[in-house]
């Protein structure tokens, strides 16, 4: 029973990194893309490392696999916000059908 | 000295955790690590300790997680949804929304948050005038204050009991 439910956490976990990838390629501009990847690559990751916790339990590789997810949590975001100013910043265009741009309007 | 002390318990905590089960050589490196660790960056983990104490702060903490989850989960059924559209429904632009929080650590939360909810993800912020610059990928409305009430409100008001 408690390997079914982890088995059906790792596969909503592998669905959503699939999304992401999937986003990868079919989003145009580089934003976009960080979106798709940001969000469906970090909970289809925790989803994946839940998945070993509840199969392994309280055991070595359980708990390594929650620490896992609370620095994926924290760092994927950090990451993803440098990726942007810096793409911003070295004059990547945003996509041509793009509604508007403040943070060009204010001179950044 | 205190914030000495927090970083010291923190960083025995996760050595713990990661040594698990711990025994008593595992312990005595752990220490001696975290010792020089604390002594030489000790005083730029937490600025203001007295926050710390208050227990109603590690309530919120508690009651945010979940609100966090689910909105986390909803960014994803969101984003999904979008990427596997044959039409790709998007309108993406960078809007500009303003905060009240202040703080270093508010703010990185409240950033962080955004960046892993529905469609937004933010791109940089100008810490003296409180204003975050977000990605949204479906731009609903181009006003500040718009914006800000459905980006920014529903994280504002917890992270504010939480850090300020």
């Amino acid at each position: 029973m408690i390997n079914i439910i982890g088995i059906v956490f790792i596969s909503i976990g592998l669905f959503f990194d699939f999304v992401g990838c999937l986003g990868l390629v079919r989003l145009p501009d580089v934003y976009n893309r960080l979106q798709a990847s940001t969000k469906c690559i970090t909970l289809g990751t925790c989803s994946i490392l839940f998945g070993a916790f509840i199969i392994h339990g309280f055991e070595a590789a359980g708990i390594k696999a929650l620490l896992c997810m609370v620095f994926l949590i924290l760092t994927s975001p950090v990451s993803a916000h440098a990726l942007a100013r810096g793409a911003h910043k070295s004059g990547v265009k945003l996509w041509s059908k793009s509604v508007v741009d403040k943070y060009a309007e204010d001179g950044n | 000295m205190k914030s000495k002390i927090v970083l010291f318990i923190l960083a025995n905590f996760i050595w713990i955790l990661l040594n698990w089960i711990p025994d008593s050589q595992h312990l005595l490196i752990g220490l001696l690590v975290s010792l020089v660790v604390v002594c030489l960056t000790g005083d730029l983990f937490v600025k203001r300790v007295h926050l710390f104490n208050h227990p109603v702060r590690y309530l919120w903490f508690l009651y945010y997680i979940p609100v966090f989850i689910w909105e986390c989960f909803k960014a994803n059924i969101d984003v999904a949804y979008r990427v596997i559209h044959p039409d790709l429904p998007i309108h993406p632009g960078i809007v500009k929304v303003k905060t009240a929080l202040r703080s270093d650590t508010a703010i990185t939360f409240l950033a962080n948050s955004i960046t892993l909810t529905p469609g937004t993800l933010s791109v940089d912020v100008d810490k003296e005038n409180g204003f975050l610059y977000v990605h949204w990928i479906e731009v609903k409305n181009k006003n500040v204050d718009k914006a800000t009430e459905l980006i920014v409100a529903r994280f504002e008001s917890i992270l504010k009991r939480i850090f300020e």
